[in-house]
């Protein structure tokens, strides 16, 4: 059980560590030009119609209004029922929305479950109508979660197979993971209702991990369960299903990203930082061996755009 | 048949078949017209020089890419565009757009939800390489193919060894480039966020900065036209003093006023700047622009700068040096002169040059505050400025929003506050505002006027807005009412003339389209009745 102890560390750390590579990798590219798409949900009393500052007479002078009520309202729409997809995708939305709900509960079934195990590590107490509720809670998140990323990754794959726009446009890998998301799920739902109906045996698990003690024998089809879990935890965030990361910079640092640039300001700092880049485009309308500032402020001789 | 595969049933992977064309537009798959026009039935687009370029993708000339010579000529476009393709990637050579390109090429989960929100790949009759996702997906394939060694050694799985960049992948996919107008509907559908519009144009850009392919009409005949003569018209500063002199006499002729359009004026307010297209195709543009501001009283002056009086930024759909090279002789120009502030005359892409995207670039002492001029026709019209009687544009008007204006920029209501005041039957076209469908000229299209490309933009990019413009006027529709479209933008009106010629609106259904201004002064009281002429030009 040490091994299978071992494969959930490692399972995290690879997690961890890749999305903060991810992270770190989309934050970097500090400047760019602005490339906002409207309606921009924090642009207070006209994201209603898609409006912006630029609607206003002499907009420089007004006060930029940001409604962070509105923008964290359209964040929530669009992560806990998938607002977009609902919008424009109803077929796909049917199986997307649980799967992702499910998602959800899968990770809200994780989270209690080290919670209980560090109180119990702890030795804290929780009474007995709270821990009754916190059993409930587990086995609630955790059957739910496990059916709803099994059925709704069922859909996904049959949406997949059988819609030609889709199915033209799939990799392999694509059937691969919606795959593995059904059998890591079903194997859940079975070694849980087969062994542990209760997710007594489990609790215990994660509380040796968390306190980093020696876990109790599970039944091998509960081994494979938390192994499967691992490998997903590890597997996500390597390949496109760690979207996750990529929406928030996608949504916020370019779609709503609408900060005007100011004389003094710190973009105009960063962008004069980026004119001293090298430019190596070899086109013959680009001068080579100088920098974007010279390049956009010096035309190449006739005869080199002459082509 | 001449494309070796159904317009319906190409893949990715199918983009280097050795096939003379790769497929085809098929008239009979595109979707019917409202009325009057539901029996219209177009003709198979004629081909064009097909021995001297290559058309192999659909059988359409937009970029006009010479066949290659010899072997090595093909080989050398190849190693090039393996070359800007890392140069895609790099911080160094990309800082312009890297994030959003990256972010967009990395993240795509195919759910094809973009798909619908494609008026080009709809109307098309959902021709399979017109499909936003389709060069995307090109694209990333031959990328992650070059760029990860695990999507190289597991090929299979990832579909990345579907693939290879050779010559005939490219010249297509080149081509592909320009069947998109970068309208970003799908990016606004996409619940990713990934911008497919923006994918679309780093293609462009590519081909543009690293092989030198774009299309004459942009490049040649555009940015480096307007870099060196003043205008991509063509417009030199002795031509523009002719122009202006007969808009002068024009405005005269119209109006009885008398007004001398200023150029250069020291100490005045605003420095207004045009699309020069205005100049040659619509000059009431700019005469009515004119009247608003002297009888409105505004301190204003047209630069005779090169490069000042056209603001026209080509760079902005192709190449981003070429953009940065305009925008930042636009913004000196404008600091040069002192003025307070510059407004943006009726041009889509030139208010997203100018106001979004060069938002980047306009730094320091020449970062002079930009705003459109729909805003401030907002502020004269219904702020009570100008005298308006409404009874003189008593027809029925509808309104074309420029992708570029409310999409891109968030500039909505101003025009409808306007049109609202000025035109007692104004209706909506559906959808509109931030969700409007292109015009089917944008980024560039409208001005790509050689071989058959006209055709296939006639019949495929703008088929959604003549389809649009039709039933907003369903309960007038007939030749015994006049009807105006209102699209103040010049691309946007150059594409929506060549609709109503080529679908012969104005003798059929008495469609005229214009700008805005010039329904403005139409209902000018303190001007002469009449400004606006009914007639097709």
């Amino acid at each position: 059980m040490v091994a299978v102890q071992v494969i959930c560390y490692a399972a995290v750390v690879v997690f961890v560590v890749a999305v903060l590579v991810r992270v770190i990798r989309y934050a970097a590219i500090s400047v760019g030009m602005r490339w906002e798409l409207y309606p921009v949900p924090h642009e207070k009393g006209r994201a209603a119609w898609g409006g912006s500052i630029f609607e206003e007479l002499e907009w420089w002078t007004k006060p930029r209004r940001v409604d962070m009520i509105g923008e964290i309202r359209e964040m929530l729409s669009e992560i806990a029922v998938l607002k977009g997809v609902w919008h424009h995708n109803r077929k796909l939305w049917w199986f997307s929305f649980p799967f992702h709900f499910g998602l959800y509960l899968c990770i809200g079934w994780v989270v209690l479950l080290v919670l209980l195990g560090i109180f119990g590590a702890a030795g804290v107490n929780l009474g007995d109508d709270l821990a009754t509720v916190a059993t409930w809670l587990v086995a609630i998140t955790g059957y739910a979660g496990f059916a709803l990323v099994g059925l709704g990754a069922l859909g996904l794959l049959l949406r997949r197979l059988f819609d030609p726009g889709m199915r033209r446009y799939s990799a392999p890998v694509d059937y691969f993971n919606l795959l593995l998301f059904i059998a890591a799920a079903t194997v859940a739902l079975a070694a849980q209702l087969l062994y542990d109906p209760g997710f007594s045996l489990m609790a215990g698990f994660v509380t040796s991990l968390v306190s980093f003690s020696t876990p109790a024998d599970l039944h091998p089809l509960m081994v494979a369960e938390v192994v499967a879990g691992a490998v997903m935890v590890a597997y996500i965030p390597l390949g496109r299903m760690s979207h996750f990361v990529a929406k928030y910079f996608l949504y916020h640092k370019v779609r709503w990203e609408d900060e005007p640039n100011r004389p003094g300001s710190e973009i105009e700092k960063r962008v004069k930082q980026a004119l001293g880049y090298r430019v190596d485009w070899a086109a013959p309308h680009i001068q080579q061996g100088k920098t974007w500032g010279e390049v956009t402020t010096e035309l190449p001789a006739k005869q080199e755009v002459a082509k | 048949m001449k494309g070796a595969k159904k317009a319906n049933e190409v893949k990715p992977s199918d983009l280097g078949l050795d096939v003379e064309q790769l497929t085809e537009l098929e008239p009979e798959r595109l979707p019917p017209l409202p009325h009057p026009y539901q029996d219209w039935k177009d003709e198979p687009i004629p081909e064009k020089k097909k021995k001297e370029l290559d058309t192999s993708l659909d059988g359409i000339a937009g970029l006009r890419i010479p066949r290659p010579e010899s072997e090595a000529e093909r080989r050398r476009a190849v190693e090039s565009f393996v070359r800007g393709l890392d140069k895609l990637f790099s911080r160094e050579d990309n800082w312009t757009f890297l994030r959003p390109f990256l972010l967009s090429i990395e993240n795509c989960v195919r759910c094809n939800t973009c798909a619908d929100a494609c008026p080009i790949f709809v109307e098309s009759g959902r021709a399979e390489i017109y499909r936003p996702l389709f060069r995307a997906e090109v694209l990333r394939r031959l990328a992650m193919r070059r760029r990860s060694g695990l999507a190289r050694a597991f090929g299979a799985l990832t579909g990345t060894n579907s693939l290879e960049p050779d010559w005939q992948v490219i010249a297509r996919l080149a081509e592909l480039a320009y069947r998109c107008t970068l309208c970003r509907r799908c990016a606004q559908n996409c619940p990713m966020g990934v911008d497919n519009g923006l994918i679309t144009r780093e293609i462009r850009k590519l081909f543009s900065q690293e092989l030198g392919w774009s299309p004459v009409e942009l490049h040649a005949d555009g940015t480096i036209k307007q870099l060196t003569v003043g205008s991509s018209t063509g417009i030199n500063k002795k031509a523009l003093e002719d122009i202006l002199e007969f808009a002068e006499e024009d405005i005269e002729d119209r109006t009885g006023m008398k007004i001398k359009i200023p150029v250069d004026k020291e100490g005045a307010d605003v420095l207004v700047m045009h699309n020069a297209g205005e100049f040659l195709s619509w000059p009431e543009n700019l005469e009515a622009f004119a009247i608003l501001f002297e009888v409105a009283g505004i301190s204003w002056t047209l630069s005779g700068d090169l490069v000042g009086y056209d603001s026209v930024n080509y760079g902005l759909f192709y190449d981003d040096v070429q953009y940065a090279r305009v925008t930042l002789k636009h913004a000196e120009i404008a600091r040069k002169l002192g003025v307070k502030k510059v407004v943006m005359g009726e041009c889509g892409h030139a208010h997203k040059a100018f106001m979004a995207v060069g938002d980047r670039m306009w730094l320091e002492r020449a970062n002079i505050p930009r705003e459109s001029a729909l805003t401030l026709m907002e502020d004269l019209v219904c702020n009570g400025k100008v005298k308006i009687d409404p009874g003189r544009n008593d027809f029925p008007v509808t309104l074309h929003d420029p992708c570029n204006i409310t999409r891109s920029m968030g500039i909505v209501m101003p025009q409808r506050r306007v049109l609202q005041k000025i035109a007692p039957r104004f209706r909506e076209m559906e959808p509109h505002g931030v969700r409007n469908f292109c015009c089917g000229g944008g980024s560039g299209f409208a001005i790509m006027q050689s071989e058959n490309f006209p055709d296939w933009r006639m019949r495929v990019s703008g088929r959604k807005k003549f389809a649009q413009i039709l039933d907003a006027f369903q309960d007038c529709i007939g030749p015994e009412t006049n009807k105006y479209v209102c699209a103040p933008c010049s691309n946007c009106k150059g594409q929506i003339r060549d609709l109503l010629n080529y679908y012969g609106a104005w003798e059929r259904c008495r469609i005229l389209y214009g700008g805005l201004v010039e329904l403005v002064v139409n209902a000018m009281a303190d001007v002469k009745e009449g400004f606006l002429e009914w007639e097709l030009h």
